[in-house]
């Protein structure tokens, strides 16, 4: 064989690629396969579709960032208050800008100027968080874990400091109309910026300089740098790109519930982890992709939508999903084992 | 004679009270394998530290074609054309070999998608494909992680990347130390043409019958010291073990 021809992918390495990376999404096909045989009507309705996919593009969102972390052999536990904080902050500037400081109900009159300002305020300020955790991280040397369970804390509690603990209700109209509920060319607005974040999220990861540095800073730290690879810089990269996303999906949280919602993101965090780890993503660094994310954060979604359809307790899709998180990782471990045998 | 392409003298390096190296004379002429051998804690991996930028010398001086230089760090010391196998090899173990190869000097798309940071993985492929049939490295496979070689299938893919950077010369510490009887008879066919393509490869290792079979010059450490300058024609194993063990810095000829 020579050397040109070992550039080909034999079928035999194809199918163990699949095999390895592809049960989760076969997993997510069976489920949607069974749940629209069992009740067709409802689950494979459109409008169920839409609801669904509306479900999972905040954190659809939020698990695009989450992946690059956790690729990179960081971890980002801060992303769900660094939205809340976003996404305080980018009412109140929308307040003061329409003039309606102090407003705490019903929506204002803002153009779409202010909405601007408001929403690149929430995305600067995500970065500005991530850059933090970077820095810490990469530059201070602790822990990404302790890192951003500090800023988890501090992202919080500062939001709370500057709403005064209680949510800010008083959103731009056009907001909520246009970005929350609206539609672009039929689809629901939330969800065409989620498909177009996780788009670009992952020609980036995939096909870029960028994306091949997060891989291999996460597979080999000390040979990245060997490799003249700015490990330091592609870290804070990362976390800022992550916390850029929490600050988007500031603006879409905003625009879907026309309030701040300072208490609704505890999970986001255990959520978008799980969702990557089911992806394929290995904890470990160094492996994953952003298909393998969408696929995770859809898992359990349509579990939760199809045991409500079928009647099943919700309670049981919590029991699912910790199994099916336990499998995932398990499976990881394997695959892990079996190529160091090689 | 030619001009060495590397000259080092005197280097001294102390870690505290360990006098790592009290004044070693080290060359490297074009187009030829050195060994450097010498007993556990002679001072072998200090130089080639020292030599490849990973550390610095607390005196001496180092020439590079005749002019002084001072490598601050790796990266200094590939853009001057000298580039190091690491006994732990740098490679990230989950990206495939010509992504390894190219790490940190990717090949990116022309015009625009390039500016954006688009990869090239197509050139980047081939001509990886063409580095390791030039070397005779035989990979079954291109696209899996490398973790998924052989011990010495991975230490080719490193010693490839380094060749492939270094057109003047490329260290090796200790590369064979982890491998089979045949994988290591395969890294040292590697380190041959690695110099037949013209770059000088530094190696160090334990295995005598090795060091006499390819090297073309032994350069033997004894305490931090230069005892030996020898040609494997003139010598033996046991000449080798005896300049390791006992030698003086008297019986050293640059
Ligand atoms: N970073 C360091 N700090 C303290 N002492 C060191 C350090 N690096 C090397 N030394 C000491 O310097 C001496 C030379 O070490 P070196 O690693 O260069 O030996 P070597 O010839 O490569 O040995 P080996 O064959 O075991 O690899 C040893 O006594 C070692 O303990
Ligand atoms: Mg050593």
């Amino acid at each position: 064989m020579t050397q040109t021809d070992a550039f080909r992918e034999t079928g035999e390495d194809r199918l163990l690629r699949l095999l390895a990376s592809g049960w989760i999404f076969l997993l997510l096909v069976g489920l949607i396969a069974i749940f629209s045989l069992l009740r067709p009507a409802q689950f494979g309705s459109g409008y169920n579709i839409q609801q669904l996919a509306i479900n999972a593009a905040i954190i659809l969102v939020l698990a695009v960032g989450q992946t690059y972390v956790i690729i990179s052999n960081g971890i980002d536990l801060s992303i769900g208050s660094v939205l809340v904080f976003c996404s305080v902050v980018s009412a109140e500037i929308m307040l003061a800008l329409s003039g309606a400081a102090g407003t705490t109900f019903g929506t204002t009159s803002a153009g779409w100027g202010v909405i601007l300002l408001g929403s690149l305020a929430a995305v600067a300020t995500g970065i500005a968080w991530g850059l933090l955790n970077g820095f810490l991280v990469a530059v201070a040397k602790i822990p990404a874990l302790i890192v951003t369970l500090g800023t988890l804390g501090m992202a919080l509690g500062g939001a709370q400091i500057l709403s005064g603990g209680t949510d800010v209700r008083a959103m731009p109209e056009l907001l909520v109309t246009h970005v929350g509920s609206g539609r672009i060319f039929g689809i629901p607005a939330l969800v065409m910026i989620a498909v177009l974040v996780v788009l670009v999220a992952g020609l980036v990861l995939h096909f870029t300089r960028f994306g091949l540095h997060t891989y291999a800073v996460g597979s080999n730290m000390e040979g990245a740098r060997r490799s003249g690879i700015d490990v330091t810089r592609q870290t804070m990269a990362v976390y800022a790109l992550s916390g850029g996303m929490a600050g988007i999906a500031a603006v879409m949280s905003n625009a879907r519930f026309a309030t701040t919602t300072i208490n609704g993101h505890a999970m986001d965090n255990l959520t978008t982890i799980s969702a990557v780890v089911l992806g394929g993503t290995s904890l470990f660094g160094g492996v994953g992709s952003v298909f393998g994310t969408v696929v995770g954060v859809f898992i359990p979604i349509i579990l939760l939508n199809g045991f409500v359809i079928l009647g099943i307790p919700p309670f049981w899709q919590t029991v699912a999903m910790g199994a099916v998180l336990i499998l995932a990782v398990w499976i990881d471990q394997l695959k892990r084992r079996l190529r160091k045998r090689g | 004679m030619p001009e060495p392409i590397l000259q080092a003298t005197g280097i001294t390096r102390t870690f505290g009270h360990v006098q790592a190296l009290r004044g070693v004379d080290f060359k490297v002429m074009p187009g030829e394998i050195v060994a450097l051998i010498g007993d556990n804690g002679a001072g072998k991996s200090t130089l080639v530290k020292i030599l490849s930028g990973a550390d610095r010398a607390d005196g001496g001086e180092i020439r590079i074609d005749g002019t002084p230089a001072r490598f601050g760090s790796p990266a200094e010391a590939q853009a001057a054309g000298i580039a190091t196998v690491y006994q732990d090899l740098a490679l990230a173990p989950d990206l495939p070999p010509a992504e390894n190869l190219f790490l940190g000097r990717e090949r990116l798309k022309p015009g625009l998608l390039g500016r954006l940071g688009m990869l090239d993985r197509q050139a980047m492929r081939a001509e990886s494909a063409k580095v390791f049939e030039t070397l005779g490295v035989n990979l079954k496979s291109h696209r899996v992680p490398v973790d998924t070689l052989s011990g010495g299938q991975r230490q080719s893919v490193a010693i490839a990347r380094a060749a492939m950077w270094a057109e003047k010369i490329v260290f090796l510490d200790e590369p064979t130390a982890a491998l089979g009887v045949v994988q290591t008879a395969r890294v040292l066919e590697l380190a041959k043409r690695v110099r037949d393509s013209g770059t000088s490869v530094v190696l160090i290792s334990h295995n005598m019958p090795q060091v006499l079979e390819v090297a073309d010059r032994i350069h033997v450490l004894r305490l931090g010291e230069s005892v030996a300058n020898l040609r494997p024609a003139e010598t033996t194993v046991d000449g080798l073990v005896r300049e390791m063990t006992s030698g003086t810095r008297e019986g050293f000829t640059p």
